[in-house]
């Protein structure tokens, strides 16, 4: 296993910032255990398992910085490793965005990691994609599905004598249940950080029920209607989603620019500003014993995080509310972009919860009068990133609701709607759940935009 | 996992890509070992290549397997990243080993190492067996295995003029400057450039007798220019015109012979770029782009431009004909078909008018999807996927031939990377140029309401390939057979057999040139892939136009 302590971290650490002749050096060592099974036509299709374990060292002259990365570990190779970055950072470019590494660092004491995820063998994969595929052999139903487990640790340190590690575990499980005909689908997906509380059998016989119910689909005509969004159809393990388009579009500096939706008429933010509904609060917090983080990231000087973008910059995640009741309360920062405008340099979020209320999905539909449910969308796509206008599809599962109860299942549609408008036609909100390591809630949206009808099952 | 990272691209993405996520393969490398690798390729040592391949081979049979492939892959990739005056990032990055995969007991088994020793490839030749006979309890049908007689030892290379990998990266940075200066001289208020470099050294030994040498090369120069007016709070973007390609560096010399001029100064580019010049006229037509009149929703008569109709080829005819999803093996992600079996056995289902002719090419020069032989040895070739708007054929790979009753696989198998397995991925597909003489010029003179659409916007296409919507960069109103301004707001949707059945005229083979696609993804876990699509403008009558100007 490629999970090393916190010691056995720091050690390797240490001695590659011993090396250093450079003028700041940061080391990133990070490794883990990734396995996955995947099953199509009731049959598994592939499966695999991998280990690593890397180190990328990233050396600094001046504002001109380069990284090497390695996997041997002896003293020769990690002495090796920096003065190849300590090469290529003398011939690189001069970044006029570079910041000075930062030094010491409080972080929250998160826990994003199980042991049962950790332990998982080929024989608990097979095992749990048995029970899905179990029940529609036999019920003559057919399955495909997915499922990733990931066990990871990252520990960083730097010459400025910043040192951090966390270790995590999660499991990703998706399944799509079609009926014979191919008239009905249904699906369903599930994320934990502990493989204890995952039931493939559980979340394969809501699939189930989905593809039957929804066989034999009617036209409704495109138009807005009221829409009880489930969960998936917020946010995605695996396509770009409403929710998180909108969280990831909290740049200060597109909005500073004038290139996104926060920015303001005549320059500036519309930080403060109340866009959305009251009832809409955001924030992050990598202590949710629900959605567990990272208590440090934040990019280095390029763009985002990663060997290849010079490592974390080892930023403490905080507690940080992004909308209060409809109000934009903050934005997020490189660190180049707060100094410059004399700000606190806040990261992008490590994951986000949003305040929903008690109502279960059950409860939502008792009270709607008229109104479509949906299981999930697919395909979305920015159309317009001024207004944040995207579009997409329903899939897996699309039905009319009527006095409080599903009357019938009822043709995908193509949507085109900005999760802002949405935010503003607010009915009502359910408890939220788990959703790509996020706390979303169902919403409840009137006059959600569908603008054409599709054939596909 | 360190397997593979992304590039994460703050704000606005780059043109052209799924989501601001590139992918990297491996370890960072300096630029020159990138050089001193890519150079090297050509004198590698087949001999020591076939030993290791050998001894994976045999070690399979001897564990069981009845059929075992290898292939020892060295991936290359340099990125650049720009933005206005400055140089954001470098990537340079490796990636080796070695992938074997087996049949055992009926059944595919896979395994990986990047430590390419004698001990290793035994051992994960090994591992590839014994996964292989554990699924083998949960199959209920053996995998049948179209034949595919031994080619021998052979090579084959992207025919290029100039390696980009040892183009000195001072003289990249140098290019991308002056294409952002171009384009904020000429009044934009950001830009953001990019040039990605793609080596796949790939050997490749089967136990039908292939031993095949390949050196790939792929190239993508693209920009985005932003325009912006803070009073009225608006902004507008525009990607670069420009395709990616299999070629070397020499695609950026930006050769007259290669430029098809177009109405409005807009320029196609064949098979050489012009970047400078391209970002000086997106710069103007950017600012035009903020002082758009909006679209009128309505039927028009589409004018689509080679840049921009590769787009919708590759969403609404390439991914419905791969074989894998019309069965179901992509249901849980990217879908299944509406291109079903029973209506490629009528032999009479319209997929378009009788002008549409569409072929699967892995053969085309300067193409993406262009290479000797497939990743499970098959040489490349050309087929009919479309013909006189009939479905007529699939893209299938070696253990689906036998499902079309073929008796061999059409070679579109791919993996992305030693440590990824083979699967079927699109061969470059194109729509046949027309055979009568016709210019763009004069398409657009027989249109009374169009709108003439250049370049790749948002695009959104359902999980069985009926509905889409596709935007654009540039669209241009036509009123009785002229254009009378630019329009913004566009989209347009269809249904995929409604579409391509109101194609109602070509322009010919002069107009013709290849769209790319260079990260196009599939698979779980994600696969990414590069694929070509040609075209020449093509008319489409009567197509529904929405508008997606919205207030918030």
């Amino acid at each position: 296993m490629a999970i090393l302590t916190k010691d056995e971290a720091k050690k390797i650490l240490d001695k590659v910032l011993s090396y250093s002749k450079a003028d700041e050096m940061s080391a990133s060592l990070s490794g883990g255990r990734l396995g996955n099974i995947r099953y199509a036509r009731n049959a598994v299709s592939t499966s695999g398992e991998s280990d690593n374990l890397s180190l990328s060292v990233m050396a600094v002259f001046g504002k001109r910085s380069g990284t090497a990365t390695i996997n041997e570990f002896d003293d020769a190779s990690l002495e090796k490793t920096v003065r190849r970055a300590e090469e290529i950072a003398r011939l690189a470019p001069e970044n006029p965005e570079y910041m000075p590494m930062l030094g010491p660092q409080t972080y929250l004491a998160a826990n994003p990691y199980a042991e049962s995820t950790a332990k998982m063998t080929p024989d608990f994969r097979a095992q749990a994609t048995f029970d899905s595929l179990d029940p529609c052999r036999k019920k003559n139903l057919t399955a495909a599905g997915y499922m990733e487990d990931s066990t990871r640790f990252t520990a960083i340190a730097n010459t400025k004598g910043l040192s951090a590690y966390n270790r995590e575990t999660s499991v990703e499980f998706s399944v799509t249940v079609r009926t014979a005909d191919g008239l009905g689908s249904g699906y369903a997906t599930r994320d934990v950080t502990d493989v204890s509380k995952l039931s493939t059998k559980e979340a394969t016989e809501i699939a189930m029920q989905k593809a039957q119910a929804s066989a034999s689909a009617r036209a409704l005509e495109p138009g807005k209607y009221t829409v009880i969004l489930e969960p998936a159809a917020l946010l995605a393990n695996v396509d770009a989603s409403l929710m998180a388009a909108m969280m990831n579009s909290f740049d200060a500096r597109s909005a500073d620019e004038g290139r996104s939706f926060l920015s303001k008429k005549g320059g500036g933010t519309r930080l403060g500003e109340k866009l959305f509904d009251e009832r809409v609060t955001i924030y992050s917090d990598p202590t949710n014993p629900e959605v567990p983080a990272s208590p440090f990231g934040g990019g280095g000087g390029g763009g985002g995080q990663g060997r290849f973008n010079g490592g974390s910059d080892g930023r403490p995640q905080e507690k940080v509310t992004w909308i209060e009741k409809g109000v934009v309360k903050n934005l997020s920062y490189s660190r180049y972009w707060a100094d410059k405008k004399g700000v606190k340099a806040i990261p992008a979020p490590a994951n986000f919860i949003m305040e929903g209320g008690t109502q279960s999905l059950a409860d939502m539909i008792k009270s709607t009068e008229k109104g479509i449910l949906v299981t999930r969308f697919w395909y979305i796509r920015p159309v317009d990133p001024q207004t944040l206008l995207y579009t997409g599809l329903t899939r897996d599962g699309t039905f009319y609701i009527e006095n409080g109860q599903i009357k019938f299942p009822v043709k995908n549609f193509r949507f085109n709607e900005s999760p802002v408008i949405m935010l503003n036609n607010l009915e009502a909100l359910g408890k939220p759940v788990r959703m790509g390591g996020n706390l979303i809630p169902p919403m409840k949206i009137r006059d959600f935009t569908f603008t054409s009808l599709s054939d596909a099952v | 996992m360190q397997r593979r990272d992304f590039i994460q691209l703050s704000g606005l993405g780059i043109g052209g890509l799924l989501t601001a996520n590139i992918p990297v393969m491996g370890s960072n490398v300096s630029s020159d070992y990138l050089s001193e690798m890519t150079s090297r390729h050509s004198g590698m040592d087949n001999a020591a290549k076939k030993r290791l391949a050998d001894i994976a081979l045999n070690a399979a049979k001897s564990k069981g397997a009845t059929y075992t492939d290898v292939r020892i892959g060295r991936y290359l990739q340099q990125y650049l990243f720009t933005r206005e005056k400055q140089v954001q990032n470098i990537v340079n990055a490796e990636s080796y080993g070695m992938g074997i995969r087996v049949i055992a007991n009926g059944t595919w088994g896979f395994a990986a190492t990047s430590n390419v020793t004698p001990d290793a490839i035994a051992k994960c030749a090994e591992t590839a067996v014994a996964i292989a006979k554990a699924n083998a309890k949960l199959q209920s049908e053996p995998v049948q295995l179209a034949p595919q007689k031994g080619v021998g030892e052979v090579t084959w290379k992207t025919p290029i003029k100039k390696n980009a990998f040892e183009v000195p990266v001072q003289q990249k940075i140098d290019l991308l400057m002056k294409v952002n200066n171009a384009a904020l001289d000429n009044g934009a208020a950001f830009v953001t450039s990019n040039l990605f470099f793609i080596n796949e050294q790939k050997y490749f030994a089967s136990t039908d007798g292939s031993y095949i040498d390949q050196d790939i090369h792929r190239i993508w120069p693209t920009f985005t220019i932003s325009a912006v007016d803070r009073a009225a709070g608006k902004f507008k973007t525009r990607d670069a015109l420009s395709s990616p390609m299999g070629m070397g560096y020499e695609y950026l010399d930006g050769l007259a012979s290669e430029k098809i001029a177009a109405p409005n100064d807009l320029v196609g580019y064949r098979n050489s770029y012009d970047m400078l010049a391209d970002a000086t006229l997106g710069a103007k037509q950017v600012k035009e782009k903020l002082k758009a009149k909006t679209v009128q929703p309505g039927k028009y008569d589409l004018v689509l431009d080679p840049n921009h109709l590769g787009l919708t080829i590759h969403e609404s005819v390439g991914h419905p004909t791969e074989l894998d999803r019309v069965l179901g093996y992509e249901a849980n992600y990217a879908g299944t078909s509406f291109a079903t079996l029973d209506k490629w056995k009528s032999k009479s289902f319209n997929y378009g008018s009788k002008l549409v002719n569409i072929v699967a090419d892995k053969t085309q020069p300067n193409t993406l999807g262009t290479v000797g032989y497939d990743d499970e040895g098959v040489p490349c070739k050309q087929w009919d996927l479309i013909k006189d708007g009939i479905l007529v054929n699939y893209q299938a790979i070696r253990d689906q031939a036998a499902i079309l009753g073929e008796k061999e696989s059409n070679g579109c198998c791919y993996a992305d990377n030693w440590d990824s397995v083979q699967f079927q991925r699109m061969p470059n597909v194109s729509l046949k140029a027309g055979t009568e003489k016709r210019s763009v010029f004069d398409m657009i003179k027989g249109v009374d309401k169009g709108i003439y659409i250049i370049g790749r916007g948002s695009y959104s296409i359902d999980q069985q390939r009926y509905n889409f919507q596709f935007g654009g960069q540039l669209f241009y109103e036509i009123k009785n057979g002229e254009i009378v301004g630019m329009l913004d707001d566009v989209a347009y949707q269809s249904n995929t057999q409604e579409f391509w059945n109101s194609c109602a005229q070509l322009c010919d083979q002069d107009d013709y040139r290849t769209f790319g696609s260079f990260f196009d993804g599939k698979g779980q876990p994600s696969q990414v892939s590069a694929v070509s699509h040609g075209s020449a403008t093509t008319r489409f009558n009567g197509v529904n136009v929405i508008n997606t100007g919205r207030k918030i």
